[in-house]
């Protein structure tokens, strides 16, 4: 264990800045804030960088850091092409439809009780199951291409999707429903102007959990059957060549697109939903 | 949820029925071009001119042939009677009459579907009980301490956009090669994926306690260890339960995709092998077992969350 020792001092020494950090009110600029977790990522990487060489882990088992930054960044013709496939084809497109569908059965299932009752419990269930067994059977049907991804993918987020809107479109009072009711309002006004407005935050909270589902949902499709391109694909593929940089390296690609993607809606909700007290700062 | 038995049946016809007539279109083709092996005549008489035809008119025209759109051998959709037949046999069947059955043999023959079952249960359950212990003591080590709250909270949630289960066959070979196989490489998959909302409820359920209760607490000069038993846990509780039922639900998908890759058994390895040689049935029998193993699981944590949350008092 001696070759340890290195690795538990940059440890230590590392948490111990952040412990400093934290400890004497620091924490009240915004600047301490940014820099203690990113002072964690790095002592995470470097921890990992420094067993790997000090115990001579073989590349098969678990690359550096340092090889996967270089494999991403010589490979990036790739990976671009496997991001298009995968994320722009595949996964958002699946999460557009997907989500549009889940709005419209909400509305209908608010509006009409029988669905309220019978629908929902239904839905509920859905969504607790494990959708991602599906895959095998869409991409039989749909074929190799994006379709079956997509498909996969409005399988995924419809139910989630479906559960929050259903429960956003109930979150308003009485006297918020009688005060439209004074001004005349029908009931697709009340949806309109009231109803979906203050649903926002439910639908926002349904998209975050539906954004990490179609990325899952898009990946692993393609472990069915894909064209020789894709995220998934190439975890796969490269796994099978024992190339792991290359897989470490798809796998960075996935989870940019995934923080980005969930970023963009957490900047969105941020501008739509200002009125929320959970915004309010 | 009163009166939601009737509404609830209604919606499960409803979907039924969808799926019988659905079985028509989609097994159209076979069904047709093993009509015309039979002998009968269809109106574009060859399979070569059937393939480009509109799907519409070709099933209007061959209406009277489409009967055997139901009992396909290797259909694209089964119909449910087949999926129900195919756990039938694959359980009950397998198991009591088979030479390979309990019955015969005294353990679960490795072709029924009760084995893969179980095999993709006791990893699932493993992996969760893993990934939730580990998981609260995070949460408790977060809410204790101001450099672990605000180093690694920020990384939890990022790590929940991750498509994290797209790595789980890698993590599967990988600790195969390293000599580590059977249940421990997918319960670390799973022991991952719940981990993440466990830490995220509890952080909050911990933190549920106001200023008032805590000020309660110093009054009576409690120590640390006395407002977490006390206080902190005790008022987590229904968090608790809320994150487990996601926990347990992640937990089962994270087992099912780990078992993709290595093919020794479990439901992912079942739908899998299903999908390479177009077994649909049982491809959709598997489906409905991981959905029956996913209820269940949830049923039990639900059932755990009354009785405790009835002690409590609180419910």
């Amino acid at each position: 264990m001696g070759v340890l020792a290195p690795v538990l001092v940059v440890w230590l020494s590392l948490w111990a800045v952040n412990a400093i950090l934290t400890g004497g009110g620091w924490d009240r600029y915004l600047a301490v804030r940014i820099a203690v977790p990113l002072i964690f990522g790095a002592t995470i990487l470097l921890v990992w960088e420094m067993v790997v060489n000090l115990m001579d882990v073989p590349s098969v088992i678990l690359p550096p850091p340092s090889a996967i930054a270089a494999t991403f960044w010589d490979s990036r013709t790739i990976l671009w092409g496997d991001f298009v496939q995968t994320i722009l084809k595949g996964a958002l497109s699946g999460l557009a439809i997907g989500c549009v569908l889940a709005l419209g059965v909400a509305v209908l299932v608010d509006r009409f009780d029988f669905l309220r009752r019978g629908l929902l419990p239904v839905a509920g269930f859905m969504a607790a199951l494990p959708i991602v067994g599906t895959a095998p059977i869409l991409v039989m049907w749909f074929g190799f291409g994006w379709q079956s991804k997509a498909a996969v993918v409005v399988l995924m987020v419809f139910f989630p999707m479906l559960v929050n809107t259903v429960a956003g479109l109930a979150d308003t009072t009485q006297m918020q429903r009688d005060l439209m009711r004074t001004y005349g309002a029908g009931y697709w006004s009340t949806l309109v102007k009231l109803r979906l407005p203050a649903a926002l935050p439910f639908i926002f909270n349904g998209l975050k959990i539906a954004s990490t589902l179609a990325m899952i949902g898009a990946i692993v499709a393609e472990f069915f059957g894909s064209p020789t391109q894709g995220i998934g694909f190439r975890i796969s593929a490269s796994n099978g060549q024992l190339a792991l940089d290359m897989v470490w390296a798809a796998i960075l690609v996935g989870s940019l697109a995934g923080s980005v993607t969930y970023g963009v809606i957490g900047v969105i909700e941020r501008q739509m939903t200002f009125w929320h007290p959970s915004q309010r700062r | 949820m009163k009166g939601a038995v009737g509404p609830v049946l209604v919606v499960v016809a409803a979907i039924l029925a969808f799926w019988y007539i659905a079985c028509v279109p989609m097994n159209a083709r076979e069904v047709l071009t093993q009509a015309e092996r039979g002998g009968a005549v269809l109106i574009p008489p060859s399979a070569r001119e059937r393939i480009d035809a509109p799907l519409l008119p070709l099933l209007w025209q061959n209406s009277a042939h489409l009967d055997q759109s139901w009992s396909q051998e290797r259909p694209r959709l089964p119909s449910p009677h087949q999926v129900v037949v195919e756990i039938w046999d694959s359980t009950v069947t397998e198991e009591v009459f088979s030479r390979r059955g309990i019955v015969q043999t005294g353990e679960w023959s490795k072709r029924s579907l009760i084995y893969h079952t179980g095999v993709t249960l006791s990893a699932t359950v493993l992996g969760f009980l893993i990934g939730a212990a580990l998981g609260v003591a995070l949460a408790v080590g977060i809410v204790h301490n101001r450099a672990m709250d605000l180093s690694v909270m920020p990384w939890a949630i990022i790590s929940q956009t991750i498509p994290i289960v797209a790595i789980a066959p890698m993590v599967i070979v990988v600790l195969n090669s390293v000599g580590v196989q059977g249940l421990l490489p997918k319960a670390a998959i799973s022991a991952y994926l719940s981990f993440f909302p466990v830490v995220v409820g509890m952080v909050k359920g911990l933190r549920t306690p106001d200023a008032m209760q805590m000020d309660q607490m110093r009054t009576w000069n409690a120590p640390g260890a006395a407002v977490l038993w006390k206080l902190r846990l005790p008022s987590s509780v229904p968090y608790l339960f809320a994150s487990l039922k996601i926990a347990i639900a992640a937990a089962l998908v994270g087992t099912i995709v780990g078992e993709l890759p290595v093919q020794r058994g479990g439901l992912g390895a079942r739908m899998l092998a299903g999908s390479y040689y177009g077994q649909t049935a049982q491809i959709w029998a598997a489906l409905f077992a991981a959905a029956i193993l996913a209820a269940a699981l949830i049923w039990v944590i639900a059932a755990l969350e009354r009785r405790a949350l009835r002690r409590m008092g609180v419910a």
